[in-house]
């Protein structure tokens, strides 16, 4: 028993000790704040080091089992989604430091909400009772809605965080009435292994389909799934590129993590229902592969294109969803890990190309880059091929795995739509590629200069993980797999 | 004293949750529109007390509790960003947000 490591150290702090950790380094990084005024180096540096050790904390790989009365489930698939979490923020923080200086808009309250989303995903990762799930939403939310607005006098920013404001919080309406529907349905269940015997033993009532339902909305809003995408374009263009590269990787894979544990509590296997959930599901998926891609074609804005590919990206992780198979989520698993790598890539490049005043960031721009600066448009040509689905780069296996998980569990034509959607997404990812390489620079333009700084650090940790997980894609499976 | 029946709160929390949802799509200005969502929240929290009571379940009113107090850190933010959003552009209709197109 792995436990007895910890000798005297109580069962539950040592199962919670990645939440644990978190929660402590985030409280302590706003007293260091408070204690050094205008210091923000040193918050930078205690948040990274707090990160790291969290990372290290999810390393010590916990059986599976739940703690804190069952509040919390603990095991590799929490893990996993830590290290992702905690990785994710580590290379948003590492290039939002540049970034930020860039910008004069360094304040120390950009690391702190970095690190409290980070504590709310990982709540949500390691939930196992509505509440938990509730409040991971929120935490990861409320701090999200400040970053979104975090450059308080560019009107952008502002705007892209009222935007999200009010529609989250609207989201979180749907969700929150649906779990109180799940909660009177199954007569006063809120642990997930409850619920999940609770349906299981009745016939579903209204009340419950109801509720899943509602939670089904809620939860793909977070995500930015085809019908409950609108805020996605508008709050990924307007706020700061690298909170947009956080929230658009770690933010869809910590919904998608609840929406994991969330369907498996109220979808038990064999259900009459399940069949037609994962339908839904299905179209919802086959709906955001198209319509994000099909619109993200017709952009010329770099961001909003990325926005628009996200929603695309939500479509292919749901597959691992529709699945519903223990290959079904590796994919989901191994795919989040690549994109989170192609995604904070990409936008640290557009980060760095980006002007203090918020210009440079259209397709024009970017014409002639691989003469001014070869390296970054380089680093940027290797994220789209990634994004593709180019065999030796990361995104391949994951769109393989995905796509083999689905047509096993007979989802055939979703596969296809997945297929033709790639196609599609060719168009535009590589169109930046020949813009950046084949098109002369316009007349007149000024002549791009600029520093990476410490964003050059995000860059090649984000494409050295996206060639090891294209090299080496066994390596991930093996660990996603052995918890399942 | 007769007891209401559970159906009666059900539906009552039913239609402000409707009302509120309705309040949110047609409304314009983000403070009402603000308001609309809060009245969304304690139309679950009723809910909730609803089936608490009448399950005989604690954790139904417990749920009630952190609902209040995420109600409450959102309408800090919220109110915070409507705030700076006027700072910026003196009005808080939401037709006026259009730089990005919705």
């Amino acid at each position: 028993m792995r436990p007895n490591l910890f000798y005297g150290l109580p069962v539950d702090l040592f199962y919670g000790l990645p939440i644990v950790l978190m929660t402590f380094v985030c409280l302590a990084a706003i007293v260091v704040s408070a204690l050094l005024r205008n210091n923000s180096k040193v918050v930078f540096v205690f948040s990274c080091v707090g990160l790291v050790a969290v990372i290290g904390a999810a390393c010590l790989l916990f059986p599976n089992g739940t703690a804190f009365q069952g509040m919390i489930s603990v095991g590799v698939y929490s893990s996993f989604f830590d290290i992702l979490f905690c990785s994710a923020a580590l290379l948003v923080m590492i290039a939002g430091r540049s970034y930020l200086q860039r910008m004069e808009f360094e304040f120390d309250e950009f690391y702190l909400l970095i690190l409290l989303a980070t504590s709310g995903m990982m709540l949500m990762a390691h939930a196992n009772h509505l509440l938990i799930t509730f409040i991971g939403i929120e935490v990861m939310s409320v701090s999200f809605y400040v970053l979104a607005a975090y450059m308080r006098t560019k009107t952008l920013s502002v705007e892209a965080g009222l935007k999200y404001f009010l529609l989250g919080a609207f989201a979180t309406g749907f969700l929150l009435y649906g779990m109180a529907l799940v909660y009177g349905a199954t007569g006063g269940a809120m642990e997930f292994g409850a619920i999940r015997s609770a349906v299981g033993r009745e016939p579903s009532s209204l009340l419950l389909m109801a509720g899943t339902g509602l939670i089904i909305v809620g939860l793909c809003f977070k995500v930015a799934a085809f019908p409950f995408h609108s805020w996605a374009p508008d709050v990924y263009q307007g706020a700061p590129t690298v909170v947009t590269a956080f929230m658009s990787t770690a933010g869809k894979a910590a919904a998608l993590s609840a929406f994991y544990t969330l369907m498996n509590a109220l979808i038990p296997d064999g259900s009459p229902e399940a069949t037609k959930i994962y339908m839904l599901l299905a179209v919802i998926s086959a709906a955001s592969m198209l319509f994000g891609n099909i619109v993200a074609a017709t952009q010329t804005n770099v961001k909003r294109m990325l926005a628009y590919s996200s929603v695309a990206q939500a479509g292919y992780m749901m597959m691992g969803l529709v699945a519903g198979t223990k290959a079904g989520m590796t994919g989901m698993m191994m795919y989040l890990a690549s994109y989170m790598f192609t995604q904070i890539g990409a936008l640290v490049v557009a980060s760095i190309i980006e002007t203090k005043y918020g210009e440079n960031l259209e397709f024009s721009d970017y014409a002639g880059l691989s003469k001014s600066q070869p390296a970054l448009a380089g680093l940027m040509a290797l994220f789209m091929f990634s994004m593709v689905g180019i065999p030796p780069l990361a995104m391949f296996f994951g769109k393989y795995y995905l796509f083999t998980a689905a047509i096993d569990a007979g989802f055939t034509w979703l596969a296809v739509v997945a297929a033709v959607a790639t196609v599609i997404s060719a168009y535009f990812y590589l169109g930046l590629i020949v813009t950046m390489y084949f098109k002369q620079q316009n007349e007149g333009q000024a002549v791009l200069q600029t520093e990476p700084g410490l964003s050059g650090i995000t860059l090649v940790l984000s494409a050295s993980g996206v060639i090891m997980l294209g090299l080496l894609p066994a390596l991930l499976v093996k660990l996603t797999t052995l918890g399942l | 004293m007769q007891n209401v029946p559970l159906e009666y709160y059900l539906a009552l929390s039913a239609t402000l949750f409707v009302i509120g949802a309705i309040g949110v799509l047609t409304r314009r200005n983000a403070i009402i529109i603000f308001m609309c969502i809060e009245m969304m929240l304690n139309a679950v929290n009723l809910t909730l007390v609803a089936f608490s009571s009448f399950l005989g379940s604690i954790s139904g009113q417990i749920f009630v509790f952190f609902v209040m107090t995420v109600a409450a850190a959102e309408a800090a933010v919220g109110l915070a960003i409507i705030l700076a959003l006027f700072r910026n552009k003196q009005t808080i209709d939401v037709n006026d947000i259009n730089v990005m197109k919705w």
